[in-house]
């Protein structure tokens, strides 16, 4: 439950000038495990996936998963940050339950990637931020908290630990201070998010789920007077795990420390936890003295020295940033500004490019995508991308349109069949006889019907009403159940008409 | 140099050691002489000497990324204080942690 | 029939593959031993009868087929109580892992299986390889075989007690300051650290992981050489091992000749702490090495004197760490889960119980070396030392094929003289710990008693990195010139006091 005071956003942004920071974690996709050869894969059976290594037994040794390291590296280029030839790894010591060896193997002050910078999108507006740094670590085990509601740690009786994803790789992308962004800030920070998201899902090194916790999110803000140059104290909000919650926790955090800093009071170093449901953030353990992890360097671990040669060739494959992509994709596409934008926003931009890979017109694609199989996925409140329809499929049904064998209405309707599990769009059309009817004896009894039910129609058009032909078509098609080409429909009732 | 039993008892919280009043005293003197004596280091850690991490220069050991057979869970948990669901049981947790 | 247990490894080994004698017969021989002695020294901390006799019974099939063996095959060995081996408990030496059975095997316990010898037991240590008495061990200390009253030296005093109460030929250890090397000495048997990274660490619960090294333990130097050849080597799960040849230490102990090697006496370990005793005694080793044709000259290494300080705040800092895992959590004591008490408290109660007061000590002094605001004073500081240790081998190897020292600045001291001063306590490794810090090669080989109490003196050689051979070169000449005056190894002057 939210207990503490806010302040109206646009009244703080009046007085003050928002700071934000954001570490980002993402889950590496690798095969195995960053330091031993236990499977990364999702949801197996608790337990099933350790081995001495990653459960932290005695005498157990880590050794590092080469596809990791080049991840880091691939990472690092396309954030535009610098490599470092020579870098180590550090134990961060701390004792939690979900930590097998109770220290994190990470990198403390020798970062694998560092000082590089970002360019997101927003509003037509080009905003960069900059990257302090990229560096590999693991992941913790997983903790149930049993005997308490609803699962949470507070008031729980006992905790149960699954370490499956103890020790999967992950890459950790702290941005600098990004200042300048004013009221932005929060879309600024989402945008970005979305950017690291769609950045990473191009590189190909993670699955980016953010709803399976592949890609995390701490979001750190702090407020300054406009005009002042030091930097305020900061809160770091945790649990932020969409890209609606960066933005909401941010905006959130910024109206709460607007109201302690305008009634005159100290905002407070600490962690804070977002709240989905109800959309604020609380204070976590407060700590009498910041922690003391006691970094110093892996001894079990030798350095790691990337050769130019190997970050070289890694360069070669980094592929465009998702905003350069964007550009050269809707120049490509054709598309305007505010298309390309509602596609972005839509989650459309893959499916489409899929779409168009196989032979559709970018157009028709995003019509598809944008209109009808949106609705669609609207009404199951899914992401388009588990709408149940394969860009593939879009594309056949976009054929099947070209080549006249079925309409726009007849293709909605293979659509949902589509979604149906009914099979291909080709198979539904023939299973269901949706094809278009090119039996013209067939189609002109149903015209000769028309004009003698519409005489004076008929006969309008006659005189060069030719718009008066639309009562005729429409009265056609039902006739034929739709299952027509309305411009063929038309053609034959000139023809008729002219005859 | 002298460590206050508060000190002792700050570390002794940090490792996690549950330590007694009469441990404490003790240690805190012992961890005296003790540091009294390691202190000598400084004499010859001047700016100039780069510190060693690691006995040899070996750098760059790495793994193909490849999966190998885990351990069962039954192996896993098999000498776990407390098991339920497959997973190790454990007492309540107060705090989150990072 | 000769006493089995009274002969040399290479000695059975020969037998065993002519036949002479079945290994069934050898290793029952040793466990009858155990049983006549163990209750006097307490060498081993678990026995492992059945498989044991069930090894040598298959080793006994094999040869009698006609299969080729390897060169200790069927012949026993004890395995000090730090490394894992499925099926035996690893405890340690304390309370935290009684009884604690672990899900894998050490490479060096894999490598004496896979070279068919047969694993007797485990062996005695101080808890978690921290002490110079085994007076740390939870279950009790070691006895000196030579006098029981006396310490048999540490951490691996259960491996040299057990060579020297003639319970087993050969016997694994591992030596972070000294702890294979020290326990040697006080014994009069033969102790190697091989080269930083010449042994692989997996399955060695870790101490101190930049210091800590296994290694092979033995009565005559040709034994531990072979010894030596079969457990080291390249090992891809400890990302610390070299990936080169093992030296030829086989062939070092086989030349034992020293003719023109040039030998430096280390000018700073000596003198002042170093009893009268074991100076007479080093100094006559010098003047038998003389004699054998070695060119033996003083060599200075200045930092020498800020080895022990080095390495008391490196070696608890990492031991603050490595011991962090156990936390009653997955696996070890858990003390105070009365279902009030938090996880946190668990860990501390546990931890306040399993860990005994010189594990407690060195975990808090580690914890304060490595907390923030002291690092740089104290772990920065050591690892700089570290480094002109390492510096003042690199200069003094430049003038001298090897170094040597006494192996420890007294004999054995009685059982409890020391366990409330650790200072006195840690003065034990003096001499042994900068091959420790400087990941070096090094051994401990005895060179006779005490003129004034009559107990073993050890000299300890230290060589190159990879130059293990060179340690095995000089042995191997020391102890034939000995051989005669002592009328057989040092051992056989042993009083049969164990009985």
């Amino acid at each position: 439950m939210n207990v503490d005071a806010v302040m109206d956003y646009d009244e703080v942004m009046a007085a003050y000038e928002p700071v934000i920071g954001l570490e980002v974690h993402v889950e590496l996709n690798t095969a195995s495990k960053m330091f031993c050869s236990c499977s990364t894969s999702f949801g197996a059976e608790p337990n099933s996936q350790t081995c001495p290594v990653c459960l932290g037994l005695p005498g157990a040794l880590p050794v590092v998963n080469a596809a990791a390291v080049a991840s880091a590296i691939r990472i690092g280029l396309a954030l535009n940050c610098s490599i470092a030839t020579w870098c180590r790894f550090a134990r961060k010591n701390y004792f939690y339950p979900d930590m097998t060896k109770n220290f994190q193997t990470s990198q403390y002050d020798e970062p694998i990637c560092f000082d590089g910078h970002v360019e997101v999108e927003l509003d037509d507006m080009v905003f960069t931020v900059p990257i302090e740094r990229a560096h590999m670590e693991e992941d913790a085990g997983k903790s149930l908290h049993v005997g308490g509601a609803t699962g949470r740690i507070q008031g729980a009786d006992h905790s149960l630990l699954d370490y499956n994803r103890a020790g999967v790789p992950l890459i950790e992308i702290v941005t600098k201070p990004v200042t300048g962004c004013g009221a932005k800030a929060p879309e600024i920070a989402r945008a970005y998010v979305g950017f690291l998201r769609d950045m990473m899902r191009a590189l190909g090194v993670s699955d980016v789920r953010m709803e399976q916790g592949s890609l995390r999110c701490d979001a750190n803000v702090s407020l300054r007077p406009h005009g002042v140059t030091t930097l305020g104290t900061r809160t770091e909000t945790k649990n932020v795990n969409s890209l609606r919650s960066v933005e909401r926790a941010l905006r959130y955090e910024i109206c709460r420390q607007g109201a302690i800093l305008a009634s005159g009071g100290k905002v407070k170093q600490e962690t804070r936890h977002w709240h989905e449901d109800g959309e604020y953030t609380s204070a976590g353990r407060s700590k009498e003295q910041a922690e003391d992890y006691r970094y110093f360097p892996e001894p079990d671990l030798v350095p790691v020295a990337p050769s130019p040669e190997w970050v070289a060739e890694l360069a070669t494959t980094i592929p465009p940033s998702p905003t350069a992509r964007r550009a050269q994709l809707r120049q490509q596409w054709g598309f305007s500004a505010a298309e390309m934008r509602d596609v972005v926003a839509g989650e459309a931009l893959d499916l489409i490019e899929a779409t168009v890979e196989v032979g559709c017109d970018p157009q028709a694609a995003r019509k598809w995508w944008m209109t009808e199989l949106t609705r669609r996925a609207n009404a199951l409140g899914v992401s388009l991308d588990q709408v149940g329809v394969t860009p593939a499929q879009v594309g056949e049904v976009q054929a099947l349109i070209d080549e006249g064998v079925i309409n726009d209405k007849v293709a909605r309707h293979v659509l949902g069949l589509v979604q149906a599990g009914d099979g291909s769009p080709r198979r539904i059309v023939a299973d269901h006889g949706l094809a278009v009817v090119n039996d013209q004896s067939q189609l002109q009894a149903a015209v000769d019907q028309a004009l003698a039910e519409n005489p004076d129609v008929a006969e309008s058009v006659r005189a060069g009403k030719v718009q008066a032909a639309g009562v005729l078509i429409g009265a056609v098609m039902r006739q034929m159940k739709g299952q027509v080409d309305a411009q063929t429909v038309r053609r034959l009732i000139e023809a008729t008409l002219t005859d | 140099m002298a460590l206050t039993n508060a000190d002792v008892a700050r570390l002794a919280d940090l490792a996690r050691i549950e330590v007694t009043n009469d441990e404490l005293t003790v240690l805190a003197g012992q961890l005296d002489v003790i540091l009294d004596a390691v202190a000598a280091v400084s004499q010859v850690a001047s700016a100039d000497v780069a510190p060693t991490s690691h006995a040899l220069a070996l750098t760059n050991v790495f793994r193909d990324d490849v999966v190998e057979p885990s351990l069962t869970p039954r192996e896993a948990l098999a000498m776990a204080p407390a098991v339920e669901d497959e997973r190790f049981r454990v007492p309540r947790i107060l705090e989150e942690e990072a | 029939m000769t006493d089995l247990t009274r002969s040399s490894a290479a000695q059975l080994a020969q037998w065993i593959a002519t036949g002479q004698v079945s290994s069934v017969e050898v290793v029952q021989a040793h466990f009858d031993r155990i049983a006549q002695v163990d209750q006097a020294i307490h060498a081993f901390l678990s026995l492992d009868y059945d498989r044991a006799m069930a090894t040598a019974a298959r080793v006994d099939a094999k040869r009698a087929t006609g299969e080729v063996l390897g060169p200790l095959a069927g012949v026993p060995v004890a395995v000090k109580d730090a490394f894992t081996y499925e099926g035996l408990p690893t405890t340690c030496g304390s309370k935290m892992l009684e009884g604690w059975m672990p899900p894998y095997t050490s490479t060096v316990v894999r490598r004496l299986i896979d070279a068919d010898m047969v694993i007797l037991g485990k062996t005695n240590m101080d808890e978690f390889a921290m002490g110079s008495s085994t007076e740390n061990s939870y279950f009790g200390p070691t006895h000196n075989p030579w006098a029981l009253d006396r310490i048999p030296g540490g951490s691996g005093g259960g491996s040299s007690a057990a060579l020297a109460a003639f319970e087993a030929p050969l016997t694994i250890g591992s030596d972070t300051g000294g702890s294979i090397r020290q326990p040697a000495a006080v014994t009069g048997t033969v102790g190697v650290k091989p080269t930083y990274g010449g042994c692989s660490r997996y399955g060695l619960v870790a101490t101190a992981s930049s210091l800590d090294q296994p290694g092979p333990c033995a009565r005559t130097v040709m034994d531990a050489a072979m010894l030596h050849e079969v457990i080291c080597g390249y090992d891809p799960r400890d990302s610390t091992s070299v990936n080169a040849p093992v030296p030829p230490v086989v062939a070092g102990a086989r030349r034992a000749d020293i003719t023109g090697m040039r030998v430096g006496v280390v000018k700073e370990l000596g003198g002042p702490g170093y009893a009268p005793a074991v100076e007479r005694r080093f100094a006559q080793a010098v003047d038998v090495l003389t004699g054998l044709g070695a060119d033996v000259v003083e060599v200075s290494c200045p930092h020498f004197q800020y080895a022990l300080p080095a390495y008391y705040l490196i070696m608890p800092s990492e031991v603050s760490s490595n011991l962090a895992r156990f936390d009653a959590m997955r696996y070890g004591l858990r003390v105070g889960d009365d279902g009030k008490n938090s996880a946190e408290q668990v860990m501390r109660l546990s931890r306040g119980s399993g860990f005994g007061a010189e594990v407690k000590r060195r975990i808090i002094l580690g914890t304060y070396a490595l907390s923030s605001g002291y690092y740089d004073a104290y772990y920065g500081s050591a690892q700089k030392v570290r480094t002109l240790i390492t510096e003042d081998f690199t200069a003094g190897f430049e003038s001298v094929d090897v170094m040597i020292s006494p192996s420890t600045p007294t004999t054995a001291f009685r059982l409890g003289e020391r366990v409330d001063d650790p200072m006195a306590m840690y003065q034990a490794d003096l001499a042994t710990i900068p091959s420790n810090l400087a990941g070096n090669t090094a051994a401990s080989f005895p060179i006779g008693l005490s003129d004034e109490d009559g107990l073993p003196v050890g000299l300890q050689v230290m060589a190159p990195p990879m130059c293990d051979d060179r340690l095995y070169q000089v042995g191997a000449a020391f102890e034939a010139a000995m051989e005669g005056s002592w009328g057989g190894p040092l051992l056989n002057q042993i009083k049969e006091t164990a009985r």
